[in-house]
């Protein structure tokens, strides 16, 4: 299967192999488990983990303030409801489709170059869906009370409302991040092992061996092993489908024009792939270098998740041109049309164009090899990505909420320093996690690896 | 004063939480025994005049026999430490209005009928008392000047009754003094006045139309021969009282009879939000002015300087300048015949042409009047041409004048000043107003006031005015005192108070008695003396006394008729022409529709009210044309240095379309220093460049300075255009709606009720709760707004939150402005929740939070409510209001009092809109199952806040299932549409399209809105 080998465009660019085949069983265990069972943490990571330790701390101050003020330290008004709060969530719930959509659906297709890449995308989706959830959480005027969405027997005699979206959303995240959270630590448990057999230290025995629950590699285990993991990946291979469609149906839902639209779901979903695949490659790109993993995450790994961008974002650029299309020339909703019109050039017309220019524009040029085998351009466009799918969303909420349709009710919409605050103190929340994640958690599935290896040399021999 | 009260100025070390802590190891009769031992110890009243200035004031006050009943207030005051609920009816017998339970029901609500004074002159209202608390004022439909309705000042005046910041004592040089004190020491001033027959005494009031104070102080100058009464307050009717002088000779005000007017021309007045009779004239206005009208729809021509809402209901509007006004209506006079010089017509001969044509063909319905800003001639002129129009006894009247006695005020106040500065005043006694503020900058008043050997004030506040004086006297608020006045036409009400004084207030009958030497005389003693010795009915009179407090006036005691004759001759002399260099700017002074001229300046209901027209909030500024800013190259927000005279002030500029050019309106009423918490330093002090010769209009200047300020209004877009404008609001003229009644149908593609692909819910059964808002009456005064933020216990949130958006007043009256942008038209649309029958909030709200009621409500559910927000979002109308803080003000006590104790006080972090006043109908329920029926909201006088408060009757609330409720007439109705029903939300809230009588002269039915020019 080796792409090289088989390229007839030889001597134009080489794409390596997913896997650097001089490896051995051992050697690659090593590498992996290298970065946990060590007293030395990489300065870099020890630099990233104090600054997001900083601004996880900033996070936790704008909550405080939050719970004791009330949400009217950010800047939401009458008619803008919903801002920052509800941008930041469906940015984060976006990142976190990559995860899963790699360990699951590219585990069914067999795809290889997920191995190396699933258990780190996994945690991104894991810290993501914990940073998405704790907005629609805190957006709430009372959040002490919103346990009030699930529907559980209460002496009140009521239930939640079904009929809500927001309703939806509660089981949609809950669910996703509940399938995610058991997946990615199903996975771990064979890696988990072989910390616990090869570490030195006590205390990392104790804790690999209690979080690796007895697992021993014997054939019944592994086969055990397989079936779950295979049903896991089964079920959650739909959730990746059904939790960014209902998020969009928060929108389409109601019948503001702008968000009252069929095409909503498959959009959103797109995008979320879109901004998901760009979060793996921002965070993995930096980490391959600092941990010389360039050998596990090889430029093929780049330039599969650079194609897999470039094929999502044609889906969001569609999505654009419809929703255009449809608000335009189709619908011939004179509602429609002014909301349109007025994002394209009303008084938020400079983030429409960011976001064509970030969504639409730029990730073109991953159409050329060139650039997709480039590190630094690749990691560049993915900021650019990442930036361009926030902007996606602060135009669906904010021109749309802005003027609606009764003249004498718009407003415009200010962030506030909490908004800030609060939307770069998730990233810091998220970074902490990641950053702790790196150090004692196994980045890179090893055993998969190791399989993956094994299957590579035989085919080689 | 009694031996065993304590003295001021004792000197000891009590504090409260010493005294508290006395208290708490005793119980039961012990607690109140040593409550005496300790209000009898050494430092109790130090302490007292630390901590509760109020009570210690009352305690120095009261006599032994009052003791036990100082107890009783004191010891929940100190065991609660503030003022709590213990507020008591007045011990004088006053007379509940509408229901006479035997006793005080818990829950029941009891109605007085009293009078609410603005400017000197009575609103008959009826005050909603919860267990002697007042919390809500109405209109009294027998009184002649409301009918029923109210204006917004009217409204807010409850919440001026609970005010934190009123004056809760006497002051005596800055330091608490007593009224025995105060008493005393008048006792002695008055020795030498004696002597002197009371040269150097003077009074200063405002417009005084009450009897009984009249009485008082002719008395006083009857027994000082030499003493002097000056009237003053800053929005007076000189030039109307002026006008009537120099058109008959003699004084006379006038009695308009709006409904009785075809065609009305307005020379700059402001009848409809100004003057003593603009509640009821908007009632009579607007029952004219619609059209379904039985006589035929009336027509306004509106020749306005500064942007009104008359001149909103115009029409055709002529927007000129102030000083050019006068020049109109000598053009229009001398069409009509009358002798007068010409003015300069700039370029408006057709509209003059026009109005001219239309006013001589309804004779004997044509109706002039002249607003109290234009110079007397123009007064003259409007008398001499309802003359012309034979319109005396038809469509206006001549009354004796209202006032006492008629002054002309900005002379009045000179005089007093020049006098200050002579020094020849020794007393000067001022009862009410606020003159250091407010008078004229020419008159020096805060200097003078220097000059005074002794000045008494007596005010709501100590504000600007009282802390120059030597003793300020707390007084009473309305709500709080026996006294009297007179309405518009003249008819006497008597004010009749619901609660005890809550800081030991006098009113000013008192005060006057004190200075005719019987400080002890209580209000109701010195008001029944005069009502005594008017009725003439001897043994009779008690019964007459409680009849007229039920009712709220005195029947009968209207101003007589006046004939008089137009004289000849008055404006014979042209008027001066001014040039204009380019960068004189005209000021134009009004009084702020809020504040008006800063009275109430700390009422958070009238600061946060969106002014008419404007949509300003908590500031005045200064209105400006777009051309006018555009040549001194301002922005709105943008502050100027007005000058004028050689003094200045700096203002903040509003840029307002169809204001005229060359000119600016000038809010009078802010930047007050000692307005209170809430007042000051909202807006600037018009003030300060505001002369008696020239208090109207002033040829001045503005200069930019380079700051800003942040002018902050509720409504950010003004226009309305496509693809809103038919689905929003509209209109129609005249002719258009006679020639196809139905022309509101052509806006709706699939009808009023769009199919749904839904079975819907039956509706047709029991009451069905539904709104319809007369687009026609509806004048944009704004009473609406406050009066259910009243009923509804909205919190004021503060210039910052209205600036991010978040005001929370349920109801609001959209302004747009429609075709011309120089001349633009003006349509008013009052929205609150449109209880849909789909309604949008309800599908998306996770909680059920918000649910629809059988009976057609949007109920909104505080409890269950956690705040997503999402039914705002999906809210086409955006009514709804958020809680983004804890808005309500839970802390300050006075303030809870004011509260409507049947609807909940809304916690932080949940959503509310309007609710139909769910509580009136819940009450209304009640009463009708206990008779086994639906509600009949007529026969129960069943009337949401926003309806009863409407002074035109715009707004009709009932039960459209009952066809023979004025709710379901009206639906019925051609013009009846619903807002943005496209969208199928089936509002239940409908609104009446806008039918406007454009002259077919000046208007071609085709050519929409470009009519009139611009000067």
């Amino acid at each position: 299967m080796s792409a090289t080998a088989q390229d007839p465009n030889i001597g134009r660019v080489e794409i390596p192999d997913v896997l650097d085949l001089r490896h051995t069983y051992d050697s690659a265990t090593d590498k992996i488990n290298g970065v946990i069972l060590t007293k030395k943490t990489p300065v870099p990571i020890a630099v990233a983990m104090g600054i997001c330790f900083l601004l996880a701390g900033l996070l936790f101050m704008t909550i405080g303030r939050l719970l004791t003020m009330g949400i009217g330290i950010w800047g939401n008004n009458q008619p803008v409801a919903w801002a920052f709060d509800i941008i930041n969530f469906v940015w984060w719930i976006g990142i976190g489709h990559a995860g899963t959509l790699i360990s699951a659906i590219l585990f069914l297709f067999r795809q290889e170059w997920r191995t190396s890449i699933n258990r780190f995308a996994e945690a991104m989706t894991i810290f993501a869906v914990m940073c998405a959830g704790l907005f629609p959480l805190l957006h709430t005027g009372r959040p002490w009370l919103a346990y009030w969405l699930f529907p559980y027997p209460n002496v009140m005699q009521m239930y939640p409302q079904f009929r809500s979206p927001l309703m939806w959303d509660v089981f949609a995240v809950s669910t996703y991040f509940t399938v995610s959270a058991l997946f990615w630590y199903t996975g771990l448990i064979p890696d988990l092992a072989s910390l616990r057999d090869r570490a030195k230290n006590k205390l990392t025995k104790i804790i690999a061996g209690v979080a690796a629950m007895g697992w021993r590699g014997s054939a019944r285990h592994w086969q055990r092993y397989d079936i779950i993991y295979l049903l896991l990946a089964g079920i959650s291979t739909p959730l990746v489908i059904s939790v960014h469609s209902i998020v969009a149906l928060d929108f389409a839902v109601s019948q503001l024009p702008g968000w009252h639209t069929t095409i909503f779901p498959p959009y959103f979903v797109a995008g979320a792939v879109f901004s998901g695949f760009a979060m793996v490659l921002t965070l993995a790109i930096p980490v391959r270098a600092l941990f010389g993993f360039k050998d596990f995450i090889t430029q093929k790994h780049l330039d599969a998740i650079s194609k897999v961008m470039l094929a999502t974002g044609l889906i969001v650029v569609y999505g654009y041109a419809m929703e255009a299309f449809i608000a335009l020339v189709y619908s011939a909703n004179p509602h429609e049309e002014f909301l349109m019109k007025n994002r394209m050039f009303g008084p938020y017309a400079w983030s429409y164009w960011m976001l064509i220019l970030c969504n639409a524009v730029i990730p073109q040029l991953l159409w050329f090899k060139r650039i997709r085998l480039h590190t630094g351009i690749v990691w560049v466009i993915s900021i650019f990505i990442n930036i361009g799918m926030w902007l996606e969303r602060f135009v669906i909420l904010v021109t749309t909420l802005h003027r609606d349709f009764v003249p004498s009710s718009w407003g415009m919409y200010k962030p506030t320093i909490f908004d800030f605050s609060m939307f770069i103190g998730t990233i810091g929340f998220f970074g902490l996690l990641m950053c702790l994640f790196i150090r004692f958690v196994p980045m890179i599935a090893g055993f998969e690896l190791r399989e993956l290896l094994h299957k590579k040399k035989s085919h080689h021999h | 004063m009694s031996e065993s009260t304590p003295r001021i100025g004792q000197q000891s070390d009590l504090t409260l939480e010493q005294a508290r802590e006395r208290l708490t190891r005793a119980r039961g009769r012990r607690y109140w025994r040593s409550l005496e031992q300790l209000a009898t110890s050494d430092g109790f009243q130090s302490m007292l005049e630390r901590e509760m200035p109020r009570q210690a004031a009352a305690v120095a006050d009261w006599d032994p026999i009052d003791r036990r009943e100082f107890m009783r207030l004191m010891g929940a005051s100190l065991a609660l430490a503030g003022l709590t609920a213990c507020t008591k009816q007045p011990e004088e017998k006053i007379v509940p209005y509408v229901k006479a339970p035997e006793d005080v029901i818990p829950g029941k609500p009891l109605f007085y009928a009293t009078s609410f004074v603005h400017g000197g002159f009575a609103y008959g209202v009826l005050a909603e008392s919860h267990m002697g608390r007042p919390t809500k004022i109405e209109g009294n439909p027998e009184h002649p000047a409301s009918l029923g309705g109210t204006n917004a000042f009217a409204q807010a005046s409850v919440l001026q009754l609970y005010d934190p910041d009123r004056s809760q004592a006497h002051m005596y040089l800055g330091r608490q003094g007593t009224w025995d004190q105060f008493a005393r020491q008048l006792e002695i001033e008055m020795v030498p006045l004696q002597l002197s027959q009371g040269a150097g005494l003077h009074i200063l009031t405002e417009t005084v139309t009450s009897p009984t104070l009249a009485a008082q102080i002719l008395a006083l100058l009857e027994r000082f021969p030499k003493a002097k009464w000056h009237q003053y307050e800053p929005v007076n009717r000189d030039n109307a009282l002026a006008g009537a002088e120099l058109a008959f000779g003699d004084t006379a005000a006038t009695r308009h009879h709006f409904d009785k007017a075809a065609v009305i021309l307005s020379l700059d007045a402001d009848f409809l939000g100004r003057g003593p009779g603009h509640v009821r004239y908007a009632r009579d206005f607007a029952a004219r002015h619609s059209p379904l009208a039985a006589e035929g729809m009336s027509r306004l021509y509106a020749v306005e300087s500064s942007p009104s809402i008359t001149g909103g209901q115009a029409d055709h509007k002529l927007s000129v300048r102030a000083s050019r006004v006068e020049h109109i209506a000598r053009a229009i006079a001398r069409g009509l015949g009358i002798d007068a010089a010409p003015g300069e017509t700039g370029g408006h001969e057709a509209w003059i042409e026009a109005a001219v044509r239309d006013l001589k063909q309804h004779r004997g319905a044509a109706l002039v009047v002249a607003g109290d800003n234009q110079p007397p001639v123009v007064h003259a002129l409007a008398h001499a041409m309802n003359d012309a129009l034979d319109a005396f006894g038809k469509t206006v009247e001549l009354i004796a004048p209202v006032e006492a006695v008629p002054a002309k005020q900005f002379a009045s106040i000179k005089e007093l000043s020049d006098d200050m500065a002579s020094g020849s005043v020794n007393l000067l006694v001022i009862l009410g107003g606020n003159p250091v503020y407010t008078a004229p900058a020419d008159c020096n008043f805060a200097e003078g006031l220097k000059n005074v050997k002794l000045a008494v004030h007596q005010s709501l506040y100590r504000d600007e005015t009282s802390r120059l004086c030597h003793w300020h006297i707390a007084a009473t608020h309305y709500l709080e005192e026996w006294s009297d006045a007179r309405a518009f036409d003249g008819t006497a009400s008597i004010v009749q108070p619901l609660i005890e004084p809550l800081y030991g207030g006098r009113s000013a009958h008192e005060v006057m008695s004190a200075l005719l030497g019987r400080a002890g005389r209580k209000g109701l003693e010195l008001v029944q003396d005069t009502w005594r010795e008017r009725s003439g009915a001897g043994d009779g009179f008690e019964k007459e006394w409680r009849r007229w407090l039920h009712d709220g006036f005195v029947p009968g005691t209207a101003s007589p008729a006046r004939k008089l004759k137009v004289k000849r001759g008055f404006a014979s002399e042209a008027p001066a022409a001014r040039a204009l260099t380019p960068n004189d700017l005209e000021l134009m002074f009004q009084p702020d529709p809020g504040t008006w001229d800063g009275r109430y300046a700390n009422n958070g209901w009238l600061q946060e009210m969106p002014r008419p027209m404007t949509q300003i909030v908590w500031d005045n500024a200064v209105l400006m044309a777009p051309q006018t800013a555009a040549y001194r190259r301002l922005r709105n927000g943008f502050v100027v240095e007005l000058q004028f005279a050689g003094r200045t002030v700096n203002a903040p500029v509003f840029i307002h379309p169809g204001h005229p050019e060359d000119s600016a309106t000038v809010f009078m009423g802010g930047g007050r220093t000692h307005a209170g918490r809430t007042g000051n330093g909202a807006g600037f002090n018009a003030f300060a460049i505001r002369t008696s010769d020239q208090p109207w209009i002033a040829l001045g200047a503005a200069r930019d300075t380079g700051a800003t300020r942040d002018v902050v209004t509720t409504q950010e877009h003004h226009q309305l255009s496509e693809p809103h404008h038919e689905r929003i609001y509209r209109a129609a003229t005249l002719a258009e709606f006679k020639a196809n009644p139905d022309f509101i149908k052509k806006y709706d593609e699939f009808g009023q009720t769009p199919p749904s692909i839904y079975p819907g819910f039956d509706y047709s059964k029991g009451n069905q709760w539904g709104m319809v808002v007369n687009l026609n009456a509806c004048i944009g005064c704004n009473a609406c707004v406050v009066a259910c933020q009243s009923e509804n216990n909205i919190p004021v949130v503060g210039k910052d939150q209205v600036k991010r958006g978040r005001e929370m007043h349920w109801i609001r009256v959209d302004r747009y402005f429609v075709g011309d942008p120089m001349n633009p038209e003006v349509a008013l649309q009052p929205v609150a929740c449109m209880h849909c029958e789909n309604a949008p909030c309800e599908a998306v709200c996770p909680v059920a939070a918000t649910v629809h009621s059988r009976e057609g409500l949007n109920q909104m559910v505080y409890n269950r409510c956690v705040g997503t927000r999402y039914c705002s979002n999906n809210c086409p109308y955006k009514v709804r209001r958020f809680n983004f803080y804890k808005f309500a003000d839970h802390t300050t006590p006075s303030l809870k009092l004011q509260r409507n104790p049947d609807v909940t006080v809304r916690a932080r972090g949940v959503m509310e809109k309007c609710t139909f006043c769910v509580q009136r109908i819940s009450e209304a329920r009640i009463e009708a199952k206990k008779k086994g029926r639906l509600v009949d909201v007529r026969a129960d006088g069943l009337q949401t806040a926003c309806q009863q408060a409407c002074p035109t009757k715009a707004i009709v609330f009932g039960d459209i299932n009952n066809p023979d409720d004025d709710v379901a007439k009206q639906r019925a109705l051609p013009l009846n549409y619903g807002m943005l029903v496209e969208l199928n939300t089936r509002p239940r809230l409908t609104y009446l399209a806008k039918v406007r009588n454009p002259n077919p002269e000046l208007e071609q039915p085709a050519a929409a809105a470009a009519h009139g020019g611009h000067s």
